[in-house]
């Protein structure tokens, strides 16, 4: 099976093929090394930009106002927050140019933590980005989401901000993406650059090398504002998203072997707009919620959530609706000490099911 | 030039004149709230949207506007009405429905992309339409227009730096307008430059001073800019020297400044027509009056239609598909 970097290249040469997209760039996007994590590898429009996050969104909105249709990269979510007004600017100009420019633009950048990425390479972006209206905002944690919702991204008239979880950019999924190989071996052979001994041979490995891209692929999308349902459960909904999705599944299968309790989660998928019928129907069904991520806890998306949880589903609730989220603290440190303790771990999952599970309605 | 153009600069500078005085009579009144615009700058602005070639889509320039770009939208063919409807905050308005700014232009018809408040944003975005440019050929070349403080930014620098990719040289024409200040701080306490153009050279990119209060002189430097950029399809910076005659913004009153201290390119202009006994004075007068009683009259109008309201909030969030 397709990784998520192999989902999103596979998409994004489907884009290029038959949906117009016309650009996709950012720092080492293009040959030889196709992105830092390979997601734009073999693909015919993509172009190294300046190593420079506010020229690269900016041209991204000149490319859309222009009537093209970019898909930028900031190489990482650490690196984007030098964006932001430009971000906003992206996000109003429909809206304050009363619809005469809407911005068909994807940006794509990976976030969170999980690859000992230090203080710079393991941020989360989700609470801010969507603090900023006009986007929509997807974070896929299954490589055939990141096919699906890539589609609906590159065919989305508005901005659209694609992030996708660090420490999930190399595992298989599950699913065969539509016109993928079966066989993982061949597919690897048929779509990834061949390696080269150092960074400076790879050009010349490179040069020479062409894909050979899978003829079956199809415009297979996931919906943006549609979550799924990951682990149909009784006792309690854990609302989540990105790599959390797979940390609350490990503590769904521990709490049901240790306690009996049977767990839901729900994967968002979209974070806006997000599927608040899935969602609520999922909490009205449980009566318990957890909301669950791993940015820092103050002016957290999944404050968001808790707040319209409580607003909506107020008197179906059970037990008190929590947020597990990050630590409050400036960034994630390097050692696994550090960073265990400021990213929920599959025990502090377990710790909260069993609280709210525990409580006496 | 011919007598007929330099006539007909000197009528659509009056026009850009007289819909900006009306707007700062606007802002000291009920009938607007905040006023910022392009008195002083008429002489330049006015060549620039004349040597435009306008239309949509990439075989026409792009515009990235900063917002004392009135005269050059008046030069384009904008009913000063439009400019008076953003400025009454109308529905009508049709940049931006009564939502933004006066003198914040959007018209997509003209490849007028929308002007915005974040100061020299508008040059990290001006390489993604000229690049489109360049992709597509033919002699459309983007336009993108700031002051000299925003030259501070580092925006500034990264327009500079994308307009001159190896191979990827943009038809992108930078015009900075230096009227000597930013709001009340004075170009020479923060800029150790003597001239701005000098840090666009170090990018490689032809470049050109030109005194901005000059109607001939802006004119042929920017016919020559124009012609550079649609011919080469390569950068080329121009560096105008203008007045700025009502200060900043109505923020410091939006009064006119003292006689003698800033030159009027407008009057300049006149008085060169009249010296050239090309117009009579009564030409300027009868003209002017016309004017200043047209944006009178049009106001009168534009004050009977709706406004916007609380449900209009919600439109345009977000393209359908």
């Amino acid at each position: 099976m397709a990784t998520m970097a192999q989902a999103i290249r596979m998409a994004l040469h489907y884009g290029e093929e038959h949906l117009g997209v016309t650009d996709v760039f950012g720092e080492d996007v293009g040959p030889p090394l196709g992105g830092v994590f390979t997601a734009s590898q073999g693909l015919k429009t993509a172009w190294n930009s300046p190593l420079d996050e506010r020229g690269i969104i900016g041209t991204a909105i000149g490319l859309a106002l222009a009537g093209e249709r970019p898909v930028a990269e900031i190489q990482f979510g650490d690196y984007i927050f030098n964006t932001i007004d430009l971000l906003k600017l992206a996000g109003n100009s429909c809206w304050s140019s009363m619809g005469q420019y809407n911005l068909p633009m994807v940006v794509m950048t990976i976030v969170g933590a999980g690859i000992h990425g230090s203080i710079y390479h393991s941020h989360s972006f989700e609470s801010i980005a969507t603090h900023i209206p006009g986007w929509k905002i997807v974070l896929p944690c299954r490589p055939i989401d990141a096919y699906g919702l890539m589609i609906s991204a590159i065919k989305e008239p508005n901005p659209v901000l694609f992030l996708y979880p660090k420490a999930l950019i190399r595992v298989k999924g599950k699913d065969l993406i539509p016109g993928e190989p079966e066989n993982e071996r061949e597919l690897k052979k048929m779509i990834d650059a061949p390696p080269g001994p150092t960074l400076y041979d790879i050009i010349e490995t490179r040069k020479p090398w062409r894909p050979q891209w899978p003829e079956g692929l199809t415009d297979y999308q996931v919906p943006i504002g549609k979550a799924r349902i990951h682990r149909e459960g009784k006792d309690l909904s854990i609302i989540t998203y990105a790599r959390h999705v797979f940390m609350a599944e490990q503590a769904a299968a521990v709490v049901a072997k240790e306690d009996g309790l049977d767990v839901e989660i729900v994967d968002m998928r979209t974070l806006y707009p997000w599927d608040r019928e899935t969602v609520f129907n999922s909490i009205r069904k449980t009566g318990r919620c957890l909301v669950l991520n791993e940015d820092t806890p103050v002016c957290n998306f999944g404050e968001h959530i808790l707040r319209t949880v409580t607003d909506e589903c107020f008197y179906e609730l059970v037990a008190k609706p929590r947020l597990l989220a990050g630590a409050d603290v400036p960034g994630v440190g390097l050692h696994p000490a550090y960073e265990e303790a400021s990213v929920p771990q599959v025990n502090d999952i377990v710790a909260q099911i069993r609280g709210i599970c525990g409580e006496a309605p | 030039m011919d007598n007929a153009l330099k006539v007909k600069i000197l009528d659509l500078m009056i026009e850009a004149r007289c819909m900006e005085e009306r707007m700062v009579k606007m802002s000291k009144s009920t009938d607007g709230f905040f006023w910022l615009g392009g008195i002083g700058e008429e002489a330049f602005n006015v060549p620039l949207g004349l040597l435009a070639k306008k239309g949509h889509g990439l075989d026409y320039d792009f515009f990235h506007f900063h917002y004392r770009n009135g005269p050059t939208m008046i030069a384009l063919g904008m009913d000063p009405a439009d400019e008076l409807r953003q400025m009454h905050n109308r529905i009508t308005d049709p940049f931006s429905g009564g939502r933004n700014f006066c003198n914040h232009y959007v018209r997509k018809e003209w490849n007028v992309v929308p002007v915005t408040s974040t100061i020299q944003t508008q040059c990290s975005v001006a390489p993604g339409t000229a690049r489109a440019q360049k992709r597509h050929g033919g002699d459309g070349v983007t336009i993108v227009t700031f002051g000299d403080a925003g030259t501070a930014e580092g925006d500034f620098h990264v327009g500079l730096n994308w307009a001159t990719l190896p191979g990827w040289e943009l038809p992108l024409l930078f015009i900075c307008t230096n009227n000597a200040y930013g709001i009340s701080t004075p170009y020479d306490e923060v800029h150790g430059q003597e001239h701005i153009a000098n840090i666009a050279a170090g990018y490689g990119m032809k470049t050109k001073l030109v005194n901005g209060n000059d109607v001939e002189a802006s004119y042929a430097a920017l016919e020559e800019a124009y012609n550079y950029c649609r011919t080469e399809r390569k950068p080329y910076f121009l560096e105008a020297f203008v007045s700025r005659l009502h200060g900043h913004s109505s923020s410091s009153g939006a009064n006119r400044v003292p006689e003698g201290s800033e030159e009027d390119p407008l009057f300049k202009w006149r008085d060169k027509l009249i010296e050239q006994k090309i117009i009579e004075a009564e030409h300027f007068d009868k003209v002017y009056n016309e004017q200043t009683q047209r944006m009178k009259d049009l106001l009168a109008e534009i004050r009977k239609e709706p406004a916007p309201t609380a449900a209009d909030v919600f439109t345009h969030i977000y393209a359908e598909a």
